[in-house]
C-alpha cells in the first residue's frame, strides 16, 4: 500500500518558486492499477517521481508499506528502490549495454550472484516476450521492445509496487495496446501494485482501477475509471473523457433534423438491455439513431447513443420521461423544430 | 645530397622519435590515471547530480581552471623543482614528463567531464530508481556511456601531447618537437625541419585515424 501523505513539491530558483505539486494526500491499494491523469504541467510527473524519492518533497511523507520513504538514509532508500520498479517515456536504456547487460544491472544492483543473474535474466526475457533479443543493443530495438527491456529491467528484483511514467506516450496506437496488455498482466499475475500517469484517457480507460485527475498540482477528483466515466464532476475530467466519448454529428445531419435529439447514457446492466427497442414500441415514436457507441470499462458496459425522435409532441415527451427513467442519463440536444 | 642528409638523421631522428612517444607514453597514461578519475567527480559533485557535492566541485574545478591558465613553457620551468622531487633531475625526457602530465591532466579531465555531459540525464536516474551504487552507475553507466567521447577526449589529449613535447627541448626533453626547433629553425637547416614535421604530421594522423575506429568500434549508439 502507497499512502501519500500531505505531499508538497515546491521548486525554487532565483526570484521565484514554483509549486509542482500541492498538499496531494493519497492512498493507493496494494494491487490495484492506479492512473494519475493530467496535462503536462500539472505535476502529475513530479507526484510520481516522488513515490520513489528520484524528487524529494519540500514537505509531506511518502510511505509505502508502512515505512517512510523521506525517513530513510541513502543506503536504505537505495534497497527500498530495489523493490520499486520504474519506467520511462523514452526508456532510458544504456545505450552500450545489451538487453542482457540493461536488465542485469538491476540485478547487480541487488548484489545477486551471476547464475542467479543469468536464470532470472532469462526468466524475464520470457515474460515480456524478447528471448531473442538477448544480445541486441538498444539502437537495434523498435520503441515498443525498449519499453519491454525497461520493464524487464523494473521488475528484476521483485518489485511490489512499478511506478509508470508516461510509459506509453512515445509509442505508436498498436505498440501502445500491446505494452498496456503486459502491464495488466504484470498486475494481475504478479499482484504488482502500478501507479502510471498519462496525459490520455484511452490508456486510463484500458488498464486502470482507479484514477485521480490532477491540476496545478492539485487532484481535483478521485475516483474508480467507472465514476469517473459515468459521473465526471469536473471540467477537466468531462474535457477527457469528452476526448472517448466525443461525437460529432456532421453539420447536414443537424440542419435536417425534425425531431427531437437526444443523448442517452446507458450504465451497467442498463447497456445490456433494449431499452430503446421497448421504448419504440411502447410509444408513437419513431427513433433514429444517428450515433452510437459502447465502450467497456473495467468490463462494465457504457452506452452513448445519439437518437433523434419524432412523433407527436406528447408522445415523444412521454417516451424522454420513460428513458429518462430506466437509463442512467438523458440530455435533449435540441427540441423538435 | 639530400638523401645522404636524411640517412645521416635517422640515428638522430629515431632517438628524436623514440623520445616523444616515451613522454606522451607517460603522460597520457597518468592524465588518464588521474583525469578521469577527477573528470568523473568533476561531473558527479554538480548540482543535481547523485553525488552533489558544492565544496569539492569548486576546489576541483578552481585547481583545474588554474593549471590551464598557465601558458604550458611556463608551467614547464616552473614545475622544475617538483620535477626534481619526482624524478631526481630537471632534465631528459622523463623529467619533461612530469609537466606534461601535469598540464595534460585538468585537460583531459575536461574531456572527460564533457562527455559525461552529454549523457541522458534520465539513463542515470533509470540507474538510480533501479537502485543503483554510485560506484555501479560511474562504472556500468557513465564510463560505458561516455566510451566513445572518452576515447576521442584521449586522441585530442595525446596529440595535444605531441605537440606540447616539442616544448620539452627547454629542459633537455627531446623529442622530434625539439629537433625541429633546434635543427631546423636555429640552424636554418630545411632538411631536417621539413623531415621532422613530416614526421609528427604522419604521428598525428595516426593517432587521430586509429582514435577514430576506436571510438567507433566502442560506439553502440
Amino acid at each position: 500500500m502507497i499512502e501519500i501523505k500531505d505531499v508538497t513539491k515546491i521548486y525554487t530558483s532565483k526570484n521565484r518558486q514554483v509549486i509542482g505539486v500541492d498538499h496531494v494526500s493519497l492512498t493507493i491499494q496494494a494491487g490495484e492499477i492506479f492512473g494519475v491523469i493530467g496535462y503536462s504541467g500539472a505535476g502529475k510527473s513530479t507526484l510520481l517521481r516522488c513515490l520513489n524519492l528520484l524528487e524529494r518533497p519540500t514537505s509531506g511523507q511518502i510511505m509505502i508499506d508502512g515505512v517512510d520513504l523521506t525517513s530513510l538514509n541513502s543506503e536504505q532508500l537505495r534497497q527500498a528502490r530495489l523493490k520499486i520498479g520504474m519506467i520511462f517515456q523514452h526508456f532510458y536504456l544504456v545505450s552500450s549495454k545489451t538487453v542482457f547487460e540493461n536488465i542485469a544491472f538491476a540485478l547487480k544492483a541487488a548484489n545477486k550472484p551471476k547464475e542467479e543473474i543469468e536464470k532470472r535474466v532469462n526468466e524475464l526475457l520470457d515474460i515480456v516476450g524478447l528471448s531473442d533479443k538477448r544480445d541486441a543493443y538498444p539502437a537495434q530495438l523498435s520503441g515498443g521492445q525498449k519499453q519491454r527491456v525497461g520493464i524487464a529491467r523494473a521488475l528484476a528484483n521483485d518489485p511490489n509496487v512499478l511506478l509508470c511514467d508516461e510509459a506509453t506516450s512515445a509509442l505508436d496506437p498498436s505498440t501502445t495496446k500491446s505494452i498496456l496488455t503486459l502491464l495488466k498482466k504484470i498486475n494481475r499475475e504478479l499482484g504488482i501494485t502500478i501507479v502510471l500517469i498519462t496525459h490520455e484517457m484511452e490508456v486510463v480507460k484500458d488498464i486502470c482501477d482507479r484514477v485521480a485527475v490532477m491540476q496545478n498540482g492539485k487532484i481535483i477528483e478521485l475516483g474508480t475509471v467507472y465514476e469517473l466515466f459515468t459521473n465526471p464532476k469536473e471540467e477537466l475530467t468531462k474535457s477527457f473523457i469528452n476526448s472517448i466519448l466525443q461525437f460529432e454529428i456532421p453539420e447536414h445531419l443537424l440542419q435536417k433534423r425534425t425531431g427531437t435529439m437526444v443523448k442517452i447514457l446507458f450504465k451497467g446492466e442498463s447497456a445490456e438491455e433494449a431499452i430503446v427497442s421497448d421504448m419504440l414500441q411502447t410509444f408513437k415514436v419513431k427513433g433514429n439513431i444517428l450515433h452510437g457507441k459502447i465502450e467497456y470499462i473495467q468490463n462494465i458496459p457504457l452506452g452513448v447513443f445519439i437518437m433523434e425522435l419524432t412523433g407527436e409532441r406528447k408522445e415523444v415527451e412521454r417516451a424522454l420521461d420513460y428513458i429518462s427513467e430506466r437509463t442512467n442519463g438523458l440530455e435533449v440536444i435540441a427540441h423538435a423544430a | 645530397m639530400l638523401l645522404n642528409a636524411l640517412i645521416d638523421l635517422i640515428p638522430e631522428l629515431n632517438k628524436a622519435f623514440l623520445e616523444t612517444i616515451y613522454m606522451v607514453a607517460i603522460s597520457l597514461c597518468i592524465a588518464i590515471l588521474i583525469g578521469l578519475p577527477l573528470g568523473i567527480l568533476l561531473f558527479v559533485t554538480d548540482r543535481g547530480l547523485f553525488l552533489e557535492n558544492n565544496i569539492v566541485k569548486s576546489v576541483l574545478g578552481f585547481a583545474v581552471n588554474l593549471i590551464r591558465s598557465i601558458p604550458f613553457v611556463i608551467l614547464l620551468v616552473g614545475l622544475l623543482p617538483l620535477t626534481r622531487l619526482i624524478t631526481g633531475t630537471t632534465i631528459g625526457p622523463t623529467a619533461a614528463s612530469v609537466s606534461l602530465s601535469v598540464a595534460a591532466i585538468p585537460f583531459f579531465a575536461r574531456i572527460v567531464e564533457t562527455s559525461l555531459r552529454e549523457i541522458e540525464k534520465g539513463v542515470i536516474e533509470a540507474a538510480i530508481a533501479v537502485g543503483a551504487t554510485p560506484w555501479m552507475i560511474i562504472k556500468d553507466v557513465l564510463l560505458s556511456e561516455a566510451r566513445p567521447g572518452i576515447v576521442h577526449g584521449i586522441t585530442i589529449t595525446t596529440i595535444s601531447l605531441v605537440g606540447y613535447s616539442a616544448m620539452a627541448g627547454i629542459v633537455g626533453g627531446g623529442g622530434i618537437g625539439d629537433l625541429a626547433i633546434r635543427f631546423g629553425y636555429y640552424r636554418y637547416d630545411n632538411t631536417v625541419m621539413i623531415t621532422t614535421i613530416v614526421v609528427l604530421i604522419c604521428l598525428v594522423q595516426i593517432i587521430q585515424f586509429s582514435g577514430e575506429r576506436i571510438a567507433r568500434l566502442v560506439d553502440k549508439r
